[in-house]
């Protein structure tokens, strides 16, 4: 059953992936349809889990789960760098997947580099997804932001307080 | 593959595909055609109708052929609004229709009908009391569903009959969920129309019926030949038609047997996943429910996620209705009834069927739990279960 399942899947994958990302969009109908990236990334989600507190953490949190999705990100910054980043998500596998790309990306580049990572890099980097899911990529991206943008604000808080 | 999808569609049984071969293959005529390959499929046409109609409890020529459940309920509400404009414009139904129902009646609206949206209790049961508040002099038609689709909550439609009946108001029923689910005699309900589609009850896709009783005032939707006693015009779909009948007839033979045999398996699948995960609601639970259907809110997850994650694992089912799934509003009847949004976010539907065995609800409940607890393990709502 899961053999007949994933070889028919990897039997349309080449073509999925063979389509530019703006030409990806087998969403015309109202069904559930992932490359095997995105479905990886779904099933096995990278660095999922959170940060303890810290003045080297930085938190984000995007989304209203009572109308979307919603993503917790935490980021451990060391030497200017992103040195760990976890995830959790309540969210479609697009959201899941999105996210979960999204730390693979963001790890070990510094904070502008991190910064300049875009929802289009994300979904570039799953090889596609469907149109319909394309806001979910954007879910993890601002969480990143944030997370950026919260560890700025108490790494100057620091500076200032020492004590 | 699992299958627990059967609201949304069913595998046509092989003795509907039997019953139909001949019609697509050597009797293909056209039924209004005067010579005999024509006549036999007229007669084809009419012996479905003849079953049809003794298996729902109403008279042959009180059965339209349509193209499915969605253009007889079109045909219902149109129908009727049209043939009684003069009459009146105000129409009543209840929020958890489904789309093919609340959508003509939005675009009723905006044609400029009123319409009333009966409210539905916690149960997911409509509230037929308010049925008698909401009737006004304008009144022309009420439209309630017999089980809804997604919850499988068994609807007062009698109630409605009795209530509408007083005030000398037409009641159009969807059937659809129902039809080989629920003993069905339409001349007892006392509804005056009632919608039905084949291929939800292992009959093939693109047919259905619309039961108008004797004396109903129905326009046509569509214009042309005089199909269907004027009603319906359009070459009949006969292969369908004699697949339809056939299928109502399988499931109405093994009715009873499939009633308890299918509501002991949903009643295994509910109780394996409540006695394994926390956190569970059967929508509808506590409500009088057509046996296959379990509707499942898993607080923490999202539907679709669960959908996926049981696809990968061969096991198909949905976040609701197959025409919303993918939607990323959660289920208007959930909503409906009162189901916190994110409950309802966290909603599948389990549908079984027929073809349903025990092995296959004992090979789901250990996946959905599974899935839900990985799921969960990575949301980020797990402290606020």
């Amino acid at each position: 059953m899961d053999e007949e399942t994933s070889a028919s899947r990897s039997e349309e994958d080449p073509a999925q992936s063979q389509e530019g990302i703006d030409s990806f969009d087998p969403m015309s109908g109202p069904m559930l349809f992932y490359n095997d990236r995105v479905i990886d990334h779904f099933t096995n989600p990278r660095n999922v889990g959170d940060l303890s507190e810290g003045a080297a953490i930085g938190f984000g949190l995007v989304g209203d789960p009572r109308c979307g999705d919603q993503t917790k990100l935490w980021i451990e910054v060391s030497s200017g760098r992103i040195a760990r980043v976890r995830f959790r998500s309540f969210g479609c596998p697009g959201a899941i997947a999105t996210s979960s790309m999204l730390t693979v990306l963001a790890e070990g580049r510094t904070i502008e580099e991190a910064r300049a990572i875009t929802d289009d890099d994300v979904i570039e980097a799953l090889g596609g997804i469907p149109a319909r899911k394309k806001h979910c990529s954007l879910l993890g991206v601002q969480a990143l932001r944030a997370a950026i943008d919260d560890h700025e604000k108490r790494s100057s808080a620091a500076r200032e307080d020492p004590a | 593959m699992i299958y627990l999808d059967h609201n949304a569609t069913t595998p046509l049984h092989p003795r509907v595909l039997d019953a139909m071969l001949p019609y697509l293959r050597e009797r293909f005529g056209n039924p209004s055609s005067p010579y005999r390959l024509g006549r036999e499929a007229y007669a084809a046409v009419n012996r479905a109708r003849r079953r049809i109609a003794e298996f729902l409890g109403a008279m042959p020529d009180e059965i339209v052929f349509t193209s499915g459940g969605t253009e007889a309920d079109n045909l219902a509400l149109r129908g009727v609004t049209r043939a009684l404009f003069k009459s009146g414009n105000h129409l009543v139904t209840s929020t958890i229709e489904h789309h093919a129902v609340l959508k003509t009646f939005g675009d009723l609206e905006a044609l400029g009908h009123r319409v009333t949206y009966l409210p539905v209790d916690p149960h997911g049961i409509v509230d037929a009391a308010a049925l008698r508040d909401s009737l006004a002099p304008e009144t022309i038609l009420v439209s309630v569903m017999l089980a809804n689709n997604e919850t499988g909550v068994i609807q007062p439609v009698d109630e409605i009959v009795a209530i509408a009946r007083e005030r000398g108001v037409l009641v159009h029923t969807d059937a659809v969920q129902a039809a080989g689910k629920l003993s069905l005699r339409l001349h007892a309900l006392g509804v005056d129309l009632a919608s039905f589609s084949a291929h939800k009850i292992c009959g093939p896709k693109g047919v259905g019926a619309l039961y108008v009783r004797r004396g109903t005032p129905l326009a046509p939707l569509f214009t042309g030949g005089s199909h269907e006693d004027g009603t319906r015009a359009g070459t009949e779909n006969v292969a369908g038609i004699v697949g339809f009948a056939e299928a109502l007839a399988v499931a109405c033979e093994a009715q009873d047997e499939q009633i308890a045999r299918l509501g002991r398996l949903r009643d295994t699948l509910e109780g394996e996943i409540r006695a394994r995960l926390d956190d569970v609601i059967v929508n509808g639970g506590q409500a009088p429910r057509v046996a296959n259907t379990s509707n499942i809110s898993f607080k923490g997850v999202e539907g679709e996620s669960i959908v996926l994650q049981l696809d990968l694992a061969g096991i198909f089912v949905s976040t609701g209705s197959a025409c919303t799934t993918g939607d990323p509003e959660p289920s208007h009847v959930l909503l409906g009834m009162g189901v916190d949004p994110l409950a309802a976010k966290g909603a599948i539907r389990f549908s079984l069927g027929p073809t349903t065995t025990n092995e296959d609800v004992a090979f789901t409940a250990p996946r959905v739990v599974d899935a839900v607890r990985r799921l969960r393990a990575l949301s980020s709502l797990g402290e606020r279960l």
